[in-house]
């Protein structure tokens, strides 16, 4: 015997976790129609098997590259050097996931060049120099105040002089309601074109994980304005689970590709859908 | 994104055209209206729930034949609610110390620097305070110089040891300094740190104990969503705040992390942060704020 049906008490215990995790009314509302059509279709279910359904059908709304597994960025060699921007709304880990990046690509023995186009925050330029010391990449600079597209340029003819496999362009922080400084970014990206005419090759978003709803703005604007390609998840070290992420992937059919899981060099991981879905039941 | 609230809970409400008064049945889908625009919110699921409750239970019995539509009506009643709640005495902030002593605690990257910095501006060029900030974070990359720039930007003093790791003696000696050179308020940023990290939360606990401020600040994040309940609790554990600092609101968030937090620890929303200037800094408006979570 056993049921047929999953009942009211199993889906609302598992809306209730789901918005919890920050995913979102819609998108709760999304995952359970979806393990109620298929419960509908499959006669029999015990535990376990809901456990796999569940997995699978917020899985399913996580985008993914066509190829599926990989996750981490890959940098062909075709093009050299491979430029990254990274964008994001004010304190959400940009300098510092661009410090664990750069360390990573490093390790893997690639040649990485950083630039450092936050020209605006108090001491960013010094916080990324010293990413760039402990990665041990070079970094390229100008003062504070002086013109972040200009920065990205500079940066851009060096990786090319010095035949660099990578370059990671830091973006000052900025909230995706401002239109000015959401067209300075616009900006940077064309501005860098003059070099590598098909860069940036990656643009990453980066999501704090203890944000609520207001990330889908995020990346709705940040999308708009720059044409993300990729999303990064930080500080879920801590309680908070990043849930809205799924709904986000879901929309804009952008994959996430790393989480930030502390503040020191190696903490940073490549995405891996499970075991996400798997830390909002923990 | 979000559709008027009001709009819906007229749309909800229309069953109750034909009644004379709200009941349990026809009030039930206009609570499930409310409930979602919290949760779009932010607001914590346990507190929509909680609070749905207490607006049904007001709500119970009220007389819908009155000038008031029966939205409007319960988009009051929302509203009234939201706002008492997130109410109370804003007292300001105590400055009764001589020097007044005023410690930052916050997640990373929640605005504690930039907050330490407007906090700063605000008392030298409204209060006529002589501030004295001072760099208690020896982890992140650049902070010392981070808060450095910041003074130099308002021309108020910063208090740094590059050396020293441990700042419990750095917050110390800040204060040994600035009883020496006369100034009246020690604004004592810390490290972003993470609830669950207890050795970071043991140290900032030992500054607190060692400093004895007159004003612990909790600063948030306004777009945090549904853990904003347990970090502000724990944070309120191991420092029994005195008040919230909500930033970043110039953005479109709606903000409803401030209910969850107040709900959690009661204590009172005394600033927000609406840029990242050195003068976009504004005491808290209840009102506004239950605006802004309904979409209104
Ligand atoms: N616990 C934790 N902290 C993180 C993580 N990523 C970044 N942080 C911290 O978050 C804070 C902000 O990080 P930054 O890298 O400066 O963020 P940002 O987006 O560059 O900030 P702005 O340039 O000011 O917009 C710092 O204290 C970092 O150490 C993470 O994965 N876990
Ligand atoms: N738009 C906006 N940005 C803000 C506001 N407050 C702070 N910021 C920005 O948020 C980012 C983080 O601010 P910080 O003051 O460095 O935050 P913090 O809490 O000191 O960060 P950690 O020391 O790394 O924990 C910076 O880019 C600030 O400019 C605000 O009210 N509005
Ligand atoms: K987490
Ligand atoms: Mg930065
Ligand atoms: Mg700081």
């Amino acid at each position: 015997a056993g049921k047929s049906k999953v009942d009211d008490e199993v889906l609302d215990n598992l809306e209730e976790i789901l918005v919890a995790s920050d995913v979102g009314v819609n998108t709760t509302l999304k995952i359970i129609e979806r393990i109620e059509a298929r419960v509908a279709k499959d006669k029999y279910l015990g535990t376990d098997e809901l456990n796999l359904i569940l997995r699978e059908e917020i899985a399913g709304l996580l985008s993914e590259i066509e190829t599926g597994e990989e996750t981490e960025f890959v940098t062909p060699s075709d093009k050299k050097p491979y430029v990254i921007m990274v964008v994001g709304v004010n304190g959400v880990g940009k300098t510092t996931t661009i410090g664990k990046l750069a360390y990573q690509f490093k390790k893997a023995g690639k040649s990485v060049v950083l630039g450092a186009a936050d020209t605006f925050r108090a001491a960013a330029i010094d916080q990324l120099q010293i990413w760039a010391d402990r990665a041990q990449v070079p970094i390229v600079k100008q003062s504070m105040g002086s013109d972040p597209a200009s920065v990205a340029f500079d940066t851009l003819q060096s990786a090319v002089k010095q035949n660099a496999d990578v370059v990671i362009i830091d973006t000052a922080g900025r909230l995706h309601n401002k239109v000015n400084l959401m067209n300075e970014l616009t900006k940077v990206k064309r501005v860098m074109q003059k070099v590598v005419p098909d860069a940036p090759h990656e643009v990453l978003l980066i999501l704090d994980g203890s944000t609520g709803q207001n990330a889908f703005e995020q990346a709705k604007q940040f999308t708009a304005a720059t044409e993300v390609t990729a999303l990064a998840v930080t500080k879920l070290d801590g309680t908070a689970k990043g849930g809205v992420v799924i709904g986000i992937s879901d929309q804009f059919q952008i994959p996430v590709k790393y989480i930030g899981v502390g503040e020191g060099m190696e903490h940073l991981q490549v995405f891996n859908k499970f075991e996400f879905i798997d830390s909002f039941f923990k | 994104m979000f559709d008027n609230l009001s709009e819906k809970l007229d749309k909800a409400l229309h069953v109750l055209k034909g009644h004379g008064s709200i009941t349990e049945v026809n009030v039930a889908e206009t609570l499930k209206e409310v409930r979602r625009a919290l949760l779009d919110a932010d607001v914590n699921f346990k507190i929509a729930k909680e609070f749905t409750n207490t607006v049904k239970e007001k709500a119970l019995g009220q007389n819908v034949l009155t000038t008031l539509q029966p939205g409007q009506l319960m988009v009051k009643l929302v509203k009234d609610e939201l706002t008492e709640l997130m109410g109370g005495d804003a007292e300001g902030i105590n400055l009764s110390g001589n020097p007044s002593i005023i410690l930052m605690s916050g997640l990373q990257g929640s605005g504690k620097t930039t907050f330490s910095g407007k906090l700063a501006n605000f008392l030298k060029t409204k209060k006529a305070k002589k501030p004295l900030l001072v760099a208690c974070d020896v982890y992140r990359p650049a902070a010392i110089n981070q808060l450095h720039v910041v003074g130099d930007q308002i021309g108020v003093e910063v208090f740094s040891d590059e050396g020293n790791k441990n700042p419990v003696q750095i917050a110390q000696n800040a204060i040994a300094h600035a009883k020496q050179n006369g100034h009246n308020v020690v604004i004592i940023d810390t490290a972003g740190r993470l609830a669950v990290d207890e050795e970071m939360m043991n140290e900032i606990s030992n500054v607190y104990k060692a400093v004895d401020p007159q004003e612990t600040l909790f600063v948030v994040d306004a777009m945090t969503g549904q853990d904003a309940v347990n970090t502000a609790k724990a944070f309120n554990d191991r420092l029994n705040f005195d008040g919230v600092v909500l930033t970043k609101l110039d953005g479109d968030t709606r903000g409803g992390a401030a209910i969850s937090i107040k709900s959690v620890v009661n204590k009172p929303i005394k600033f927000i942060g609406t840029g990242e200037k050195m003068d976009a800094i504004d005491v808290f408006y209840p009102n506004r704020m239950a605006d802004r979570i309904l979409g209104m």
